[in-house]
This record gives C-alpha cells, structure tokens and sequence, in this order.
C-alpha cells in the first residue's frame, strides 16, 4: 500500500508542477457554474432546490476531462522510457496501475470537493433531498473511477497522448451513450442487457438517492476490468515475442 | 552477492536476441558487456533486472531468482537504464527521495542518503534545479545517484557515458572505478578503451552469444599467441628484410609503407625473436634503431571475435 502512495504523491506533484491539475479544476468549475447558475436550464430556471441540473452537467463534462487527466498516466512514460526506471524499482505492476488510479481519483475528488459551496448555496435556497445529493456525489465519484481505469488502459496501449485521449473517448463513449441509445432500439434480452451496460442507467438511479447494489457491481467491475487490462499491458513486455 | 544467469534465452519473433547464455559474477567484480549494437547487452541487463522476463533460462542473485522474488531482486539492484530516462520535471532532490523511497529505503535514512548522493555525484550547485534544466552530464550524475540511492549491493549500468564529452567520460569512469572497490558491477559499452579502463573482466556479446569472457589481458594473449615487434633498422632495406626472414625464429616480415627502414616482423609461435635481431645487427654492423613489442589491441580482439 505505501508503495502505491508513493506513485501516487509523484503523480498528484506532477500534476500540480505542470499546471494540468489546475486547469482541470478551473475548467471544470467554470464550466459546470456556468451551466448550473447562470446559462440554459439552470438551478433558476427549473426553480427546484436539488442538484440535479450541476450533475447533469459533471456527468458528462467529467466524461471528456478524465481522458484529458488519464492520457498522459502511462502513454508518457511509454514513450520517455522511464517506465523501465519504475518498473525496475521495487514495485509490482499493480501497485504501478494503482498509484497512478489513484492519482487520478484524487485530482477528480478535489475538482468535486471544489464544487460543495454550489451545495450549501442551494441549501440555503430551499429545502434540498441530501440523500439524492449524496448519492449524486457518489454516483460522479464511481463514474469517474470508471472512467479513469478506462482511460489508464487507454494510455498503457499506446505510446502516444492523443491516441490515448481518443482511444479513451471511444471506449467511453459507448457506455456514456451508446449503449443506452442501443437499449432504446432494442427489446428483450439485448434491451435489458445493453441498459444495463448503459452508464447513464447507473448513474440517474444513484443521482436520485437509490444506491442498488446492482450499481456499484457495475462500477466496481468497469473499475477492476480497466486497471486490470491495463496491467496486462504493462506485463505485455513479459511474454512479448 | 553473486549473480548466477543460466540458460538464458530472449527471442523476439524468430530472432533469438539471447542465445542460451551462462556465466556468473562474483561480489566485487567490475563486469563490461562489451559488443556491437544489437548483440543482447541491453536485452541480457533487462532480464536481470526484472525489466522482462526471458522465454527460457534463470537469473539467480544468492537465492532469489527473478521467476519468483522479482521484488527482493530490485531492491538490491541499482540499474541505470539506457539513454537514462528520467522524470524531466522533477526537482532533482524530489527526484532523489522518490527513487529511495520507492526502493524501501527507512524514512529517517533518506535524507541523509540524498545528501550522500549529492556530494558523491557532484550534483551541489545542480540540486535544488528541475531536472530539465541539467545539461546531458548532470543527468547522467542524476541517473546514477537515483541508482546508488539504496546503496544496493548490485549497480547494472547500461551505457552509462553516451553523449558525454571526454571531461565528464573521465569523471563518470572514475566514479565506476570507485564504486566498483564495494559494490559489483555490471555495465555495458560498445566502446572498447571505457570497458578495458574501467572492467576487471570482460564479457564480448555477440549476436546473442557470450564469445569471450576473461580479463582484458587474457582475451589479448588469447587472440594474439604470436609475438608481433615493430623494428627499425638503419641498412640497405633490402639487405635486412632477407637477413630478418632468414632468422629461425621469424615466420613473416613485412615492410611498413611509407617508412623507410621499419619492419614488422611476427615470430613464430611461443618464440620470440627480439634477441636474434640485436645479434644479427651486431653481426652486420647495422644500427638498431628502434624495436618495439606490438600488443593486440583489444579492438582487434573485438573484431575479430564479432564479425
């Protein structure tokens, strides 16, 4: 465990020394208090005390961040070859993945944890359902595990950036929406299958306070079969012939 | 701390970049991978250090073997990769605490460790700048601190003076040299004066296979076996080539271009022919002006066994 700390506090330096972590949040909040306060259906504007709308809008300005946080995790040190210096310290690939999975969780948890005066102001405004806002926050902080496991498999399958961040983006966007656009075209077996697949099924049950156990074993195997494979990548050198 | 490497195979495709090589090193020794380009000096010092894993073969370090203590075995080496990758943006201490910490070294240890780095690498007035603003020489001293960090018993150093200039070649060497009094060594080199500078012995790799191994005089005797002296002799050219050919120990004499009067002459083997030549000088009246034992140069040795 403290092996993946380290990884991790190298991870979070660098994001910070190279101003990444903080366009990230500035980005982010610019865009979602925009969207929330002040443009479109905003909190105003519906005239409800919930946060429904600052989710809806993090759940997909987080879908095209997180690839932008992940692609650089493993495509740079593919291509600097400094990927031989950490594997060649006393560390196991998992513990690699890992730190670099958390790095990642936790830049995220800070942008989310930037966004909690949008909470107390409408708290203020009426009276607010904490459960829908807690559930909310964990449906964002699991979709963005999600996504950032998928992402990192994205980056350890290449050596170059963009290629990650598109490969990220593509894999995602099939359980951003088009499994769900598929759910709607289809009956039966597929229809309950690919609504299932469907990251948006998950994340609006959880955005309204339910957290079904079905959920989180979503989440948590997207999770696992991301940092997984990317650590099979990483071991691919092992047996490559 | 011996390294023990058996059987070891790597092939990629068809190609076999190790071919089924053993040898051992013993603690203290200074060992040089010497070869051309593409012969399996990287590939060998990658499985030893648990960069890949081989398609066949064993690395044992006492008994840990790579198959199945891949972690005791990176802790107790120090390896400088080839063209020394390293974490650009990173303050050069930062950098430092990183690689200890990472390689398990006891928290109150470590700043005393990083500053031992410090000083033994030269790296004083560098050591508060980011790694990207150090010229190529300072990175290096960089890479083979972050190596030595955990003060391991093994240091693998994978060309470890490309791109230096002559100055700071020499100061690296001297810091091998000093290192290799405590710690073994391995490092590899394509340059053959570095190795026979710097090594106790000598491993040549050559498409995969191990084609020598021994200290840089013995591979010299080896390959040589004929005695080989450059002479000069003031006297009718002629004359003296004939008289030299004719001498019971002397198998070939060849005139050297360009120079008037200077020979090389080769004895036959296990002979030598240096006291024949002052006596047939002295015989004729000639003057001897120069003689000179010709060694093998190791570059010799080296194409001869690579190509």
């Amino acid at each position: 465990m403290s092996k993946v700390w380290i990884i991790t506090k190298r991870e979070l330096a660098s994001f910070f020394d190279s101003l990444i972590a903080y366009v990230m949040i500035v980005l982010f909040l610019g865009l979602s208090g925009a969207f929330t306060w002040l443009f479109g259906s905003d909190v105003f504007f519906i005239n409800q005390a919930n946060m429904q709308v600052f989710f809806s809008i993090a759940f997909w300005s987080l879908f095209f961040f997180i690839p932008a946080i992940t692609m650089r995790m493993i495509a740079e040190e593919n291509k600097a070859g400094t990927i031989e210096l950490l594997i060649t310290k006393a560390v196991t690939d998992s513990q690699i993945v890992w730190g670099k999975f958390l790095a990642c969780l936790i830049l995220v948890l800070i942008a989310l944890g930037c966004t909690l005066p949008y909470y107390i102001t409408i708290s203020q405004l009426g009276n607010i359902d904490d459960g829908a806002v807690i559930g909310g926050y964990l449906g964002l902080i699991l979709l963005s595990a999600s996504y950032i496991s998928i992402g990192l498999f994205a980056s350890s399958i290449t050596q170059n950036q963009i290629v990650a961040f598109l490969a990220a983006i593509s894999i995602g966007v099939f359980f951003h929406i088009l499994f769900g656009v598929l759910a709607g075209s289809m009956r039966g077996f597929f229809g309950e299958l690919f609504n299932y697949l469907s990251m948006s099924t998950h994340f609006e049950s959880m955005s309204r306070g339910v957290v079904d156990s079905r959920d989180l074993i979503y989440f948590f195997s997207i999770i696992a079969v991301g940092v997984l494979l990317s650590q099979v990548m990483l071991s691919k050198r092992n047996w490559q012939s | 701390m011996s390294i023990v490497v058996e059987n070891l195979t790597k092939k990629y495709g068809e190609q076999k970049a190790v071919n089924d090589i053993s040898f051992e090193i013993k603690t203290g020794e200074v060992v040089g991978f010497l070869g051309p380009n593409g012969a399996g000096k990287s590939t060998t010092m990658k499985i030893i250090t648990c960069f890949m894993a081989p398609s066949s073969g064993d690395v044992r370090l006492d008994n840990d073997s790579i198959h199945t203590d891949p972690e005791a075995i990176k802790k107790k080496i120090g390896y400088l990769p080839e063209n020394n990758p390293i974490y650009l943006d990173m303050p050069v201490v930062e950098y430092l605490r990183f690689s200890a910490e990472i390689q398990g070294v006891a928290k109150p240890d470590i700043p005393s460790r990083i500053a031992d780095m410090i000083d033994r690498c030269g790296l004083d007035r560098e050591k508060h700048k980011n790694i990207n603003e150090l010229s190529k020489g300072y990175r290096q001293r960089v890479g083979l601190a972050q190596a030595m960090i955990h003060d391991p018993e093994i240091l693998i150093l994978d060309e470890p003076t490309t791109g230096l200039d002559p100055n700071q070649i020499v100061e690296i060497r001297k810091l091998i040299k000093d290192l290799g009094k405590e710690k073994t060594v391995i490092l590899s080199s394509h340059i053959l004066s570095e190795v026979e500078a710097t090594c106790d012995r000598i491993l040549i790799i050559n498409r995969g296979r191990i084609v020598a191994d021994g200290t840089s005089d013995t591979l010299r005797s080896q390959s040589q076996g004929q005695e080989l002296l450059k002479i000069s002799i003031e006297a009718s050219a002629e004359e003296v080539e004939k008289a030299v050919r004719s001498l019971a120990t002397v198998e070939k004499v060849s005139a050297i271009d360009g120079k008037d009067g200077w020979f090389n002459v080769q004895s036959k083997p296990e002979a030598s022919s240096r006291k024949e030549i002052f006596d047939l000088c002295v015989k004729n009246k000639w003057y001897l002006m120069e003689m000179t034992g010709l060694e093998t140069r190791l570059e010799d040795v080296f194409q001869k066994l690579t190509k």
